[in-house]
């Protein structure tokens, strides 16, 4: 994998988040470096979504910063995204498209190259081999779980901000992501992640947070 | 896997998938192009059908019906986007929000605004416009539209994930629609009355000008907002 | 807060002027300023009054009606200077992430709505004895319908997001929006005025200045001016309450 080769430090410091009026964290300090996995935990509304979606740049702490590499995230604007894989509770897929076009698409977005062999390997992996040419909209949620996941397989990016992966994930699918984000976090790779489940990640770098506490 | 698109091919594969999305549920794009024929169909009805009024009364009748088309489908610009999720994955692509926001309008255009250019000197037969008129009234429509949909974006985008969008984004619009409206269907009329509509024509340019520079800031300013 | 540093000796630098900034010093002086505001608005605007209905001549050509500029015009102004302060504390929040600058551009809002209104109202009633007509489609009238078209839009957005802070940062960019269509829309409304013939009275032309009626005009304006602050300050306060009592949570002073 391409980004082996650097090294890279998400820091976040004295965030503080607030959703509406209220007050949700506040002083969360933290540093991610190269393979660690961030496990967020808390409670329904603690909050967890909102660190997630400040983590890659969608909205603003209403307090603290966050940087890559000792760059505010927000100077760093756009040239931050190149290095962030955010799937969020919402999948990201368009339910008139193919799971092929929508991994396309979001391939493009990265302005990263589509290979179609290979993505089709992953939808296979992935147990969507009969989906291939159906319009999500025809697919179940865990299905479009799935289709949305295979950008894990698919996209070459060194953060993975993911926010409750493992919903509507059956047995099978829940373990060969689990294996995913281990194997991506030996090779360097950073994740933090949201879940209800009891998933258990073995990986040397492994931390936790708790947002209600 | 080294990073391999291109600024203009990502822009390309936003401005595609609108496209292709849209062709994929052509009955959106079919409402917007059947209103205006209807909407402007009822004006003859509720007025006379003497050719002298009609074809005074074109030029306005033809443009506000467009103006309303184009309006009608702002809702739709962002909204099912937000609604997946995708949205949240344009705004985290690896180009400048504003330039994904861009793509966003020109496909809006070309989807609702664009196919009144070719509809609407149709129309204006009904209305008995001359030929000059009918020219002049594509050329304006062809700018204006562009016009529309820019300075529309920022009230889709601004009202995005509100309830009761629909008429919201018609109180925020339709005020900063009036000098578009003003100088297209002014081109119009001055053709009719025998002046020349370059006046009207370049005024309109600057306005379509104007837009293009600020509404993508606008819009894009306004989706951060949304998504916050 | 952070402090200013300066090592200058003059006293007025070392005051801190972004304290004014916090809602929660901004509350008190607000409450003083709110009576010397008011108080003096009335004095203006009954003199204004004065000078305008009895001590201004009578206009050969209008009669004692275009009297009623006393209150169009100023009111007229006001309309529009509200909108732009109202945009320019909407820009200013988006850029400094300022609450109070929020709360000034909602609380100008009413206001400017309510002389928009007020330079309708008084601009069709002098319309009917000099056109003939309520309504007569003049380049004035209409930009001042169309503003208040556009303040329209800044209470609807508002009012339809629940989210306060959301609220405010979207309704600065309409408000921003708008300013900057503000001169675009004046522009074509007179553009589409020549274009159409018009009607070629105006009320502001029409009467030849006196010394006396300028001088009723302007103390009319700073009447209005001030009466503004009053009104505008008392909302700000209110709305500082209203918000301070869901945030006492993380109020950081």
């Amino acid at each position: 994998m391409g980004f082996l080769a650097s090294n890279y430090v998400l820091t976040a410091k004295n965030l503080c988040g607030v959703r509406g009026e209220r007050l949700l964290f506040e002083k969360l300090n933290f540093e991610l470096s190269n393979g660690s996995v961030l496990y967020l935990e808390g409670a329904n509304g603690s909050g967890k979504t909102t660190l997630l979606r400040t983590l890659c740049g969608l909205s603003k702490p209403y307090a603290g910063a966050i940087s890559w590499c000792n760059e505010n995230i927000s100077e760093l604007a756009e040239e931050y995204s190149k290095y962030v894989l955010y799937i969020g509770h919402l999948p990201g897929i368009k339910e008139d498209l193919t799971a092929l076009e929508n991994l396309q698409f979001s391939l493009a977005l990265s302005g990263e190259k589509f290979n179609f062999t290979e993505a089709t390997e992953v939808l296979k992996l992935l147990d969507l081999a009969k989906g291939l040419n159906l319009p999500t909209r025809m697919l179940s949620q865990g299905q479009k779980r799935r289709v949305a996941l295979a950008r894990l397989w698919l996209q070459d990016l060194p953060l993975w901000v993911l926010d409750e992966p493992f919903t509507a994930l059956d047995a099978d699918a829940t373990s060969l992501l689990k294996q995913k984000i281990e194997a991506f976090a030996s090779a360097g790779g950073m994740v933090v992640m949201t879940t209800h489940q009891e998933v258990s990640i073995k990986v040397p770098k492994f931390e936790q947070l708790r947002l209600d506490a | 896997m080294p990073k391999e698109l291109s600024t203009f091919s990502v822009l390309y594969r936003i401005l595609a998938r609108d496209i292709k999305v849209a062709l994929r549920r052509q009955s959106d794009v079919m409402a917007v192009f059947f209103f205006f024929i209807i909407a402007a169909s009822l004006f003859p009805l509720g007025s006379s059908a003497d050719p002298k009024l009609l074809s005074a009364m074109a030029p306005s009748v033809l443009w506000v019906t467009a103006l309303l088309s184009c309006m009608l489908s702002l809702s739709r610009m962002y909204s099912s986007d937000h609604a997946d999720g995708t949205l949240e994955q344009m705004m985290l692509s690896n180009q400048p929000t504003v330039l994904v926001v861009l793509m966003k309008i020109l496909a809006h255009w070309v989807l609702s605004g664009l196919p009144l250019v070719f509809v609407a000197p149709l129309i204006g037969l009904q209305f008995n416009l001359s030929s000059a008129e009918l020219q002049l009234l594509a050329i304006s429509l062809l700018m204006g539209t562009l016009t529309l949909s820019l300075i529309g974006s920022i009230g889709a985008a601004l009202t995005l994930g509100v309830h009761g969008t629909g008429v919201l984004i018609a109180i925020l619009v339709l005020p900063l629609y009036i000098p578009v409206l003003v100088f297209g269907a002014g081109a119009v009329n001055a053709v009719s009355i025998g002046m020349n509509p370059n006046g009207a024509l370049s005024l309109l340019g600057t306005v379509l000008a104007m837009a293009l520079v600020f509404a993508p800031l606008g819009s894009a300013a306004a989706l951060k907002i949304a998504l916050e | 807060m952070k402090n200013m540093e300066t090592k200058t000796g003059i006293n007025w630098l070392q005051i801190n002027w972004l304290r004014y900034a916090s809602p929660k010093t901004f509350y008190p002086l607000a409450g003083k300023l709110i009576p010397w505001c008011a108080t003096c608005a009335v004095l203006l605007i009954v003199y204004g009054l004065y000078l305008g209905l009895f001590v201004a001549p009578t206009d050969f050509q209008q009669g004692e009606g275009y009297r009623i500029i006393f209150v169009h015009v100023p009111a007229a102004w006001f309309s529009m200077f509200l909108y732009l302060l109202m945009a320019m504390y909407a820009g200013l929040g988006l850029v400094l992430n300022a609450r109070l600058s929020y709360m000034m551009a909602t609380a100008i809002a009413p206001t400017g709505a309510m002389f928009t209104l007020v330079a309708l109202v008084t601009g069709s009633l002098w319309g009917k004895p000099m056109w003939g007509a309520w309504w007569v489609w003049d380049a004035r009238l209409t930009s001042e319908l169309i503003l208040l078209f556009l303040y329209i839009g800044y209470f609807s957005l508002q009012a339809a997001i629940d989210d306060k802070n959301r609220a405010d940062k979207a309704s600065a960019v309409l408000a921003l929006v708008g300013a900057i269509n503000v001169p675009i829309i004046y522009f074509s409304v007179k553009w589409w005025n020549t274009l159409h013939q018009g009607a070629s009275v105006s009320l502001m032309n029409a009467p030849a200045m006196a010394a006396v009626m300028l001088k009723g005009m302007l103390i009319m304006a700073i009447g209005f001016w001030l009466y503004s602050i009053a009104v505008i300050l008392v909302r700000v306060r209110c709305e500082i309450v209203e918000r301070d009592s869901k945030t006492t949570m993380f109020r950081q002073d």
